[in-house]
């Protein structure tokens, strides 16, 4: 238990220290974590709404392969970006293994089925409520769509945090795709994992609890834009 | 919903605004593919702003085992090898995806237990017959298991011992699949006996009651080589400026650079790249 | 009639009248049950025909069949000699029994529906809304949650949206089946100043106090059949099915 301890010291130490180095990765961290969760809110938003209205054939099976997707391994993504993106693959010329955007790929490619499957659930049930309205007022598709993920904005707001949680969090892609090079590619769960390895147990506890900080602080920040929306009264 | 868009597009330009890290894109750059005993030691943190000073070429480093490095670099994604694995090394200039490799340092394996020392090969030399008394012991054994440099040695010392361990996979012999931090973690967690090499070990942190029970055998030298990726098989490669490195490297000031690395005034890598092959 | 002008402008000048309302055979299965049963019924031109009925009468879903929000198992029903068809359910409106509104300001709600029907123009727009809120009385709570208005004035907004699409039938499925008085009183004016604007009116109830304040002819169904389709007057006075007379007597039916 006196890692534990060293761990808090050091965790508050660090995070008072304003060291670039340290503050390069959690700014890092924040920006691929983020950009993922963005961009895979962009694509899974309104795929989530297409599906959650959409009658088609194989709907069905489309639902339970997606929130299947929620449970892929993050080094399986990262294996699979890393074959695409590496020199020798089909996509190697782009150059992007080992930076930022390789990793933003990985972790969009994680969060997407998230955003996908639970913006489904939540708008599907939103819909149940609209469809008879709408197709009363004989509400155009994408009009139907943008309403409904307008409506359940802050159902959708947990999403993309579950999302970002799991972007954040991960290790398993950004290590592969990213390769953990000082300065360049490493986020705190990467630098977790060094420090790991190295068995400096208490500075990877630090971190660790660093990195709980920084997703409790956006998650706190997205809360209270919510609650002040809500005060404006438009709920 | 106007202002939840406008606080949506506010973190949004804050992430496109962060550092992007790439912020030396003109600095030319080279992607080293390395081997964790090296990163984890701190030689790279120590060796590469010296070399970046002389030359102005920044030095990127992926630390993986050296089976997963010396993979990458046949991927193309890379500019120089830095492993420790003889043999496999050969054979990647054999086929033609390096240049020709150089021999860089040494330093040496040891093995590592726990004070009680079950086993009794406390103060041996001799890697092979403290291996055979692990393995009559029964006492634990945490192996790499992940194709690395570390993992290629610990083989070749059981087949000199004469003994297959992997009769007792999953009993007393427990190959981790993991890099060699975390297969120290494992064998200090479970008190199970560690070969790794002299680098990794002095600057672990983790030690817990273990300390080194075997060394000085020459069976336990560590050979580290240095190879330029080969433009013929990767026209992607920075040939130069990864020539340089080499070039470097091998050097007086590189030799001599590495000679001065320290772990609490401990010398963890020997340069022998005059003294031919070993 | 305070908005005449604009009544003319804004309906379809030259398109072909909605009605007569002709249905005909029209069924509606559910596994072997028949909720809507081999149904006949002719509707004129003008008027606030109330469709009444004991509960599972098939009176909502016949609202529902003729607006086209479900397909009928059989029959036909056409519209001025056309069939029902999404094109022109634009020009018809339904206000149902629970309003749903969007998650969004009073005012947001109107605009939403204004937005759907194409350019106007951003001030003419605001005007329209403004004139609409004014007249169910929520002018006042334009800026507020729709979600957090009382029952009775969801409701009233509901209606407000309804008209917005200015439309030539208006349905009403037990609109004020759960309102205050007031609210009930207001939405009832409101749907008699409609009908006095020529719209068509389809109003179904089942409290007879309310039928019989509003209804030009009544539809009186019973177990998915029409059972009358008489002027109120007569029907009121003197109804000629068993079903009806025990409905008006207070008996229950079933």
């Amino acid at each position: 238990m006196q890692d534990l301890a060293d761990a808090v010291r050091m965790a508050l130490s660090l995070a008072m220290s304003g060291d670039a180095g340290f503050i390069e990765i959690v700014l890092l961290s924040l920006r691929v974590s983020l950009s993922a969760t963005a961009i895979a809110c962009l694509i899974g938003l309104p795929l989530g709404a297409l599906i959650a209205i959409g009658r088609f054939a194989g709907r069905g099976p489309l639902i339970v392969i997606v929130n299947a997707l929620m449970g892929l391994p993050p080094v399986v993504v990262g294996l699979v970006v890393y074959l695409n993106f590496s020199r020798a693959g089909p996509l190697g010329w782009l150059g992007l293994l080992y930076t930022p955007t390789a990793m933003i790929v990985a972790q969009t490619i994680l969060v997407a089925p998230i955003v996908i499957a639970l913006s489904r659930q939540v708008l599907e049930d939103l819909h149940a409520e609209y469809d008879e309205q709408f197709r009363s007022l004989n509400v155009p598709r994408g009009t139907a769509v943008w309403a409904l993920i307008g409506d359940g904005r802050h159902a959708l707001m947990t999403v993309a945090l579950a999302g970002f949680g799991r972007a954040v969090a991960e290790v398993g892609a950004v290590i592969i795709v990213g390769g953990n090079i000082d300065h360049l590619t490493r986020v705190m769960t990467t630098a977790i994992a060094l420090e790991t390895s190295k068995g400096d147990l208490a500075l990877a506890l630090a971190l660790g609890m660093v990195l709980l900080a920084v997703a409790l602080a956006v998650n706190a920040l997205v809360m209270g834009l919510r609650a002040s929306a809500r005060r404006s009264a438009y709920v | 919903m106007k202002r939840l868009g406008i606080a949506w597009a506010l973190t949004m330009g804050l992430a496109a605004a962060m550092p992007a890290g790439e912020a030396g894109a003109q600095q030319p750059s080279i992607l080293v593919q390395s081997t964790t005993s090296t990163a984890n030691s701190g030689l790279y943190e120590y060796l590469l702003p010296i070399f970046t000073q002389a030359t102005g070429i920044k030095v990127n480093v992926v630390a993986v085992g050296t089976g997963q490095a010396i993979r990458n670099a046949r991927n193309c994604d890379g500019d120089v090898l830095l492993v420790h694995a003889r043999p496999a090394e050969e054979q990647f200039v054999a086929d033609g995806y390096g240049v020709a490799r150089f021999d860089l340092m040494y330093n040496d394996y040891v093995i590592v237990g726990p004070d009680d020392d079950p086993a009794a090969i406390a103060g041996g030399t001799d890697a092979a017959k403290a291996l055979a008394a692990i393995a009559a012991s029964k006492a634990g054994f945490a192996s790499r298991g992940d194709d690395s440099g570390t993992h290629q040695k610990e083989l070749e010392l059981w087949r000199r011992a004469g003994i297959d361990p992997t009769t007792g996979s999953g009993d007393w012999y427990r190959a981790t699949g993991s890099g060699m931090g975390a297969t120290l973690n494992i064998g200090i967690g479970m008190g199970a006996y560690v070969l790794t090499d002299r680098a990794t070990w002095a600057s672990f942190r983790n030690k817990g009651d273990f300390r080194i029970m075997v060394e000085g055998d020459r069976a336990l030298f560590n050979q580290y080589g240095v190879t330029l990726v080969s433009a013929d098989r990767c026209p992607n490669v920075r040939i130069a400026a990864g020539q340089r490195f080499v070039d470097w490297l091998v050097s007086d000031a590189g030799q001599q650079a590495i000679a001065a690395f320290r772990v609490d005034g401990e010398q963890l890598f020997f340069p022998n790249a005059r003294d031919g092959s070993m | 009639m305070p908005h005449a002008a604009e009544t003319v402008t804004l309906r379809r000048p030259g398109a072909r009248p909605m009605l007569p309302l002709d249905i005909a055979g029209l069924t509606l299965a559910v596994d072997s049950r028949r909720l809507v049963d081999d149904l006949t019924l002719r509707l004129k031109g003008s008027g606030l025909t109330v469709i009444m009925g004991p509960n599972g009468a098939g009176k909502s879903l016949l609202l529902r069949l003729i607006h086209g929000l479900i397909r009928p198992t059989a029959g036909a029903i056409s519209w001025g000699g056309v069939p029902m068809s999404a094109g022109l359910r634009v020009r018809q409106a339904m206000v149902f029994q629970r309003p749903v509104l969007l998650r969004r300001s009073v005012a947001a709600n109107i605009d939403f529906v204004l937005g759907l029907r194409g350019a106007i123009g951003a001030r003419a727009a605001a005007e329209r809304r403004d004139r609409l809120l004014d007249r169910v009385g929520l002018l006042g709570h334009a800026r507020q949650s729709a979600r957090l208005l009382s029952g009775g004035e969801q409701q009233r907004l509901a209606l407000a949206r309804a008209l917005a699409v200015e439309p030539e039938v208006l349905f009403l499925d037990e609109a004020t089946a759960s309102l205050d008085p007031a609210s009930t009183q207001m939405i009832e004016e409101i749907v008699l100043a409609e009908r006095g604007r020529g719209t068509k009116v389809i109003f179904v109830t089942h409290d007879i106090g309310q039928a019989r304040r509003l209804a030009d002819d009544v539809v009186f169904l019973h177990r998915g059949r029409l059972v009358e389709h008489r002027p109120a007057r007569q029907f009121f006075d003197d109804p000629s099915s068993p079903p009806a007379r025990a409905y008006l007597d207070g008996r229950i039916v079933l």
